[in-house]
This record gives C-alpha cells, structure tokens and sequence, in this order.
C-alpha cells in the first residue's frame, strides 16, 4: 500500500498518511461494501484516491515554495553585457523610508491586511515568528517544520508583505 | 580568498537566510561584498528587516484570528504535551 501510495506523493510522511487515512475511510465505508468487487481492489480504489488527493495538495504547496520572490522583469538579462541579473533602473526596490513608516497606522494596516492574505503555512510562520515573537527553532517545533522550511516559508511570507507595503508607498 | 561575485537577484532571494544567520562564513562574506557597493540592494535587505519589525507593532488582536485552524490544533497539541 504504501508503495502505491508513493506513486502519487512525494514524501514517505505523506504516503504513511494516505495509508492511514485509507484504511479510516475503509472502515468507515465497509458497511458499503457490496462484494462485487474483490475487498483487495475495493481498498486499493480507495487508496489511489486518497492518494491522488494528497499528491495534488502536495503539488500545490510545493508550488507555493518555487519561483522567485521579486518580480524577474525587474533586473537585467543574464546576457546584460554590464551588470547581468542586477536591478534595472526602473525596477529598483522603492525608496520607503522605513523609520516613519514603522510608526504610521495605515501602514501597519497595509501589513495586517497583507498578512492575511498569505498562503496558510507562510501566515502561520510569519505570525508566530513575527507578531508574536516567537523564536526560529519554537516555530519549527510547533509547526512540525525543519529549520530550512521554516525559512524558505518566513523568506516567501516577508518577500509579499514587502512587496504589498512597497506597492502602498 | 575574493569572495564569489553574488547577482542581485540572487541576493533577494540569500536576504532570509542571512538575516537569520543561516549562511556559511563564505557565503556571508560574498552577501557582505556585494552590500558594500549595492544601494538598491541594502534598501531591499533594510525593507525586509523592517517588515518583521513592523509587525512586532501590528496588535496581535488584530491578526490572531486569522490564525488558521490546523495552525491553532498545533499550537494547542504543542502546549498540551508540554505540561
């Protein structure tokens, strides 16, 4: 089971959830069970979709941590004969002046509002990292992250909530 | 050693781990070397630092229930294993 289930999932974690999770829906499900098909296949059916469900959200999340943080168009070609892959004139980072607006109420709101539009897991490390203060390694412990996840979902959640405060200055 | 030349659209994407000191000594030094002499680059570094610091500011009133669901579950499972 759990080499069907690999099929379809990218981790042996998730596949030891989908085989768990099978064999929940089996019992749940067993009164249902009209013995036209071997009880093998009927279990194995279900197994292949739960699997397929948990590879495709496993899909999405593995998107949600590819590609780059800052818009590409905003440096130079790797074929710039001067500076290649630094910033374009018109793709500078703009000037925020963060000192006053740290302090500004409506920029405050811009970050809230921006923060609760993050994807689920970046929200999450984000908030506790920085609102709440908690430490790198106490937000990998809650969230049963590894350390490099923890940073790749802090760096992505910060890269948007700057990108929004830059896109309202 | 010269540290390595660092694009600075690779830099935007090291800024994370070098805030969070997570960068090998060499890697540093290339971040450190190309700082020096990028403007727009320090801006972006100074911009990231700001936003978690603005957050610190923001009252956690305000975003804690938008803590999503699975989150609360693994905040309280933590707590309760703890005691």
């Amino acid at each position: 089971m759990l080499r069907v289930a690999r099929a379809h999932v990218h981790s042996h974690a998730t596949a030891e959830e989908v085989v768990q999770e099978t064999w929940l829906g089996v019992l749940r499900a067993l009164d249902q069970f009209e013995g036209r098909a071997q009880l093998r296949t009927w279990v194995f059916r279900i197994l292949v979709n739960v699997a397929r469900r948990h590879g495709k959200r496993e899909a999405r999340m593995n998107a949600e941590l590819a590609g780059p943080t800052v818009d590409p168009d905003r440096f130079r070609g790797d074929d710039d004969p001067d500076w290649p892959r630094h910033w374009r004139d018109d793709g500078l980072p703009v000037d925020t002046d963060p000192e006053p607006a740290l302090l500004a109420r409506e920029f405050r709101d811009v970050l809230a509002a921006a923060l609760g539009e993050l994807p689920e897991r970046q929200r999450a490390v984000v908030e506790l990292r920085d609102v709440h203060g908690f430490d790198a390694q106490e937000v990998c412990e809650v969230l049963d992250l590894t350390p490099a996840n923890q940073r790749v979902l802090l760096h992505r959640g910060r890269a948007r909530l700057r990108a929004a405060w830059e896109a309202a200055s | 050693m010269t540290p390595r030349d660092v694009a600075c659209q690779e830099l935007v994407e090291l800024v994370t781990e070098y805030l969070e000191g997570a960068l090998p000594p060499d890697e540093v030094a290339a971040v450190d070397q190309h700082l020096v002499d990028c403007d727009p680059c320090l801006r972006y570094l100074r911009q990231m630092r700001a936003t978690g610091a603005a957050l610190r500011l923001v009252p956690a009133e305000q975003v804690t229930e938008t803590l999503s669901d699975q989150a609360v579950d693994t905040l309280l499972d933590a707590f309760r294993r703890r005691r």
